[in-house]
């Protein structure tokens, strides 16, 4: 609670969270709000910024500004989603492998390795092709997939440190189980570790996401920044100078990671003891 | 053959190595002892003499490489039942406690190795005992977080545990390094008070000479993770036999003999 | 303070610290005045020795004594007085270059340990004498460090080594051997053997009195919270007691005859833990 007190404290923590809270709620209202609907061509293609579309219109001839809206939201859900499947994935992977030591971290570590060595946007632009029909959930899920073994190793070496503690062997001699250590005596300890891995991997999470929309390999079923920049591709507006088909959707993801990263780094000032000047 | 009935804790061969290959390295060897009932005893090394690994290997923390260790002439095959009667206190009191949990959730947590059910009223009764023989307000305490405490009143709490679970075993390593030396002497006195109440075995694992001797009834001297020599405190320390013993007493600063001079 | 042998040519005073006060502003902004009002004075040749549990302010005091007042930890009141200049009045470049590991020099404890392993112990020392000789040639250096390290009885050799080759006490007489390569003045010691067993614990005092008998350097402040041990090492004893110091005498009569409340209970407590004392077994049972 003092830590998070003093987070409070920090001015570029509370200036990213206010940006990032912000857009989650933008996000969330505008489109329970509006009664546009960003798929309906509404108007004549590459319409410049007008009183009626406040962001002009694209290629097709629909509204940008509630594009970028709905766009906003889904991205938010993919990121956030595939932040909390990597971070699950990776959080039970590391703390079993750093706590049971021995063989079983050998192997949890070469699977942790191998995930890592692989590119993960080679592989989801694999999967993805390789399914029709793509739902947020499920590209939300496979970036999380391919994500995770940032977060396994982060949590292993936190957890290796701490399992010799002598509190967790108080739990032992108190004759609780594994499952119990790990839940009551490990993670509390490593919970602001994880949940500031938890933010950079939404990060990844909404920049993966925009990048494999961006090839065309993103959701079917609504519209992310992602692909409002691969439909300005499509039609061409980079070319055209139609600079509001692409620039707000550009600008937002570049805020979203911004906002995220400073919102790590001033948790990190906070969290890491080695970073922290120990009064 | 007689001595092996009566003995508590019986070790032959004990061997704890770590790694293997050309990490191997062997942190308790070949180690043979017997501990009866209501003894007092010191295990007493420098850091890295196996000292620590022999508790945790007591206390089945840890899992013995060769050779065997019988609790009350057996083998120990349920440790849920070994650690009713051999319990634990640790160096470091603010290391001991979660820091997330209360005071009384944690002394709760003892339950756990009870197989009898209690209610939460017996439960409550206990703990408040428990605190008030360790010389602690129950209601003062029970609500309040391990980092509230000092380090002093947080290994008071860890002896609580101990009235709680009514061990026959104690294990003490380095129970009072960490604690002020003014606190230190109360600390002990406390121990040795309990082990009188609960009739039981206390083995003090320690590089202090000094607490050795103003505690117990038999010193183990550690080296190199072997036992180099066992025997009465006044013996191992007026008459040391082995050359580790010998170079030890020499080398430690004691205010009543010349250190530095010869 | 008057020696029977140095009462007819009284030893130069190479240190005196006049009712230093220093706090320190902790993460919530609360300060806490971590060193309050404390006043010594240190001789040619003299140990003064400083007792105290952790948390005293003994640490504090040691970065008060060097003037080093890094943020968190501020200047309060008072002076430090080495050559008849008040280093508290220094700025951070002078007292680096004037002062710090020239006049007053600190060995920690296990120093070694948090230095990058990747360097010589020769790069170390390299850099404490470029910080105040800043012209000379590295051959030059070199042949300086190993003349000086066969001097105070060092293996030439280690200085080609890396950190990580040396064993524990190997490395706090490395740390020794190049905390004193500019004849401080003043050498702290905070805990310097604290992580050594006692066998080499004893060597490592034994060195850093012999250098100070041999004038390598002129005093040693020696911190530690082993009352046996410093009771043997130092000439003066000052207990230290929420940043204050309650008892400030000669050895004999702090350990023997404390005057003050709390020294009085530290005392009986390590009487009382020791091998001459009495048994509690005996003692209780009989």
């Amino acid at each position: 609670m003092k830590q998070f007190k003093l987070l409070c404290k920090s001015p570029w923590f509370v200036f990213g969270a206010a940006m990032f809270l912000f857009c989650i709620f933008v996000g969330v209202l505008y489109p329970m709000f509006s009664h546009t609907d960003p798929l309906l061509r509404g108007a004549l293609p590459f319409e410049g910024p007008s009183r009626e579309h406040w962001l002009g219109t694209n290629g097709e001839g629909q509204d940008m500004f509630s594009a970028l809206l709905f766009g906003l939201r889904s991205s938010l859900f993919v990121g956030i989603a595939a932040g909390i499947f990597a971070t699950i994935i990776g959080t039970v992977i590391g703390i079993v492998g750093g706590y049971k030591g021995g063989w079983v971290d050998n192997v949890l570590t070469l699977i942790t390795n191998l995930f890592m060595v692989i590119p993960s946007i080679l592989v989801l632009i694999l999967i993805a092709n390789s399914i029709e029909k793509r739902s947020m959930l499920l590209v939300a899920f496979i970036i999380g997939a391919t994500t995770w073994p940032w977060t396994a190793r982060a949590v292993s070496a936190q957890t290796s440190s701490l399992k010799n503690r002598e509190h967790v062997s108080l739990a032992k001699l108190n004759g609780y189980g594994i499952v119990s250590i790990l839940f009551m005596q490990i993670l509390p300890y490593i919970m602001s570790y994880v949940f500031m891995v938890f933010i950079i991997q939404m990060a990844t999470g909404i920049l993966e996401e925009a990048a494999i929309s961006m090839m065309g390999l993103g959701p079917y079923d609504s519209v992310t920044l992602g692909q409002i920049i691969n439909q300005a591709q499509k039609t061409e507006a980079f070319s055209n100078g139609n600079w509001w088909a692409f620039m707000p959707a550009t600008v937002l993801i570049t805020a979203l990671q911004f906002s995220l990263y400073v919102v790590n780094t001033s948790m990190e000032g906070i969290f890491n003891p080695r970073l922290r000047k120990e009064s | 053959m007689n001595n092996q009935k009566e003995a508590i804790i019986l070790a032959r061969d004990l061997t704890c190595v770590f790694g293997s290959g050309k990490k191997k390295f062997t942190a308790v060897d070949h180690v043979d002892f017997e501990i009866y009932n209501e003894e007092i005893i010191s295990i007493v090394g420098e850091s890295g003499s196996g000292k620590t690994t022999l508790a945790r290997l007591l206390l089945h923390l840890q899992a013995i490489t060769s050779g065997t260790l019988l609790f009350n002439g057996k083998p120990v095959t349920d440790k849920q039942e070994h650690w009713r009667k051999v319990q634990a206190v640790f160096q470091d009191p603010y290391a001991s406690f979660n820091q997330f949990f209360s005071v009384e959730s944690q002394l709760l947590a003892c339950f756990n190795l009870f197989s009898e059910k209690f209610t939460d009223q017996e439960k409550q009764v206990r703990i408040d005992n428990a605190l008030r023989s360790v010389g602690m307000e129950p209601a003062e305490v029970k609500e309040k977080f391990p980092f509230e405490l000092s380090g002093g009143q947080m290994q008071r709490l860890l002896i609580a545990r101990i009235f709680l679970i009514r061990p026959k075993v104690l294990i003490a390593d380095e129970p009072t390094s960490m604690i002020d030396a003014c606190l230190r002497a109360s600390i002990l006195d406390l121990l040795l008070s309990l082990k009188k109440e609960l009739k039981m075995c206390i083995i003090f694992i320690t590089h202090d000479i000094g607490l050795a001797h103003y505690v117990s009834d038999r010193v183990f001297v550690m080296c190199k993770g072997a036992i180099v020599e066992t025997g009465h405190p006044d013996e191992i320390i007026g008459n040391p036999q082995h050359e580790y013993t010998k170079k030890l007493l020499e080398d430690i600063p004691v205010l009543h003999k010349a250190w530095l001079k010869e | 303070m008057t020696d029977a042998k140095n009462a007819s040519e009284k030893p130069k005073v190479l240190l005196t610290v006049d009712n230093l006060g220093v706090h320190y502003k902790t993460r919530f902004g609360q300060t806490v005045q971590a060193v309050d009002g404390v006043s010594f004075s240190l001789a040619q040749g003299k140990v003064f020795g400083i007792a105290g549990e952790s948390g005293c302010g003994k640490s504090t005091l040691v970065n008060g004594v060097m003037s080093l007042f890094i943020p968190p930890l501020f200047y309060s009141y008072g002076s430090v007085v080495v050559d008849g200049e008040d280093i508290t009045k220094y700025d951070s470049e002078r007292l680096r270059v004037e002062i710090l590991g020239k006049k007053i020099s600190m060995i920690p404890q296990g120093a070694l340990n948090s230095l990058n392993p990747t360097r010589k112990v020769k790069h170390f020392a390299t850099d404490v004498m470029r910080n105040h000789e800043k012209n000379l040639s590295k051959a030059e250096i070199y042949d300086r460090l190993e003349d000086r390290f066969e001097a105070i009885g060092l293996d030439p050799r280690v200085l080609n080594m890396f950190p990580i080759e040396l064993s524990g006490g190997m490395k706090q007489r490395v740390v020794i051997g190049i905390s004193t390569l500019m004849n401080p003045h003043v050498v702290i010691a905070d805990e310097p053997t604290s992580a050594l067993d006692v066998s080499t614990q004893k060597s490592v005092i034994r060195m850093l009195l012999d250098l100070m008998e041999r004038k390598i350097f002129g005093s040693m402040i020696f911190i530690t919270h082993e009352l046996p041990l410093l009771y043997h090492v130092a000439d003066d004893i000052a207990v230290m007691y929420k940043g204050k110091f309650v008892e400030v005498g000669e050895s004999d009569q702090v350990i023997f005859r404390p005057r003050h409340e709390y020294s009085k209970q530290l005392m009986e407590a390590i009487t009382k833990l020791s091998t001459t004392g009495e048994r509690h077994s005996e003692g209780a049972r009989l």
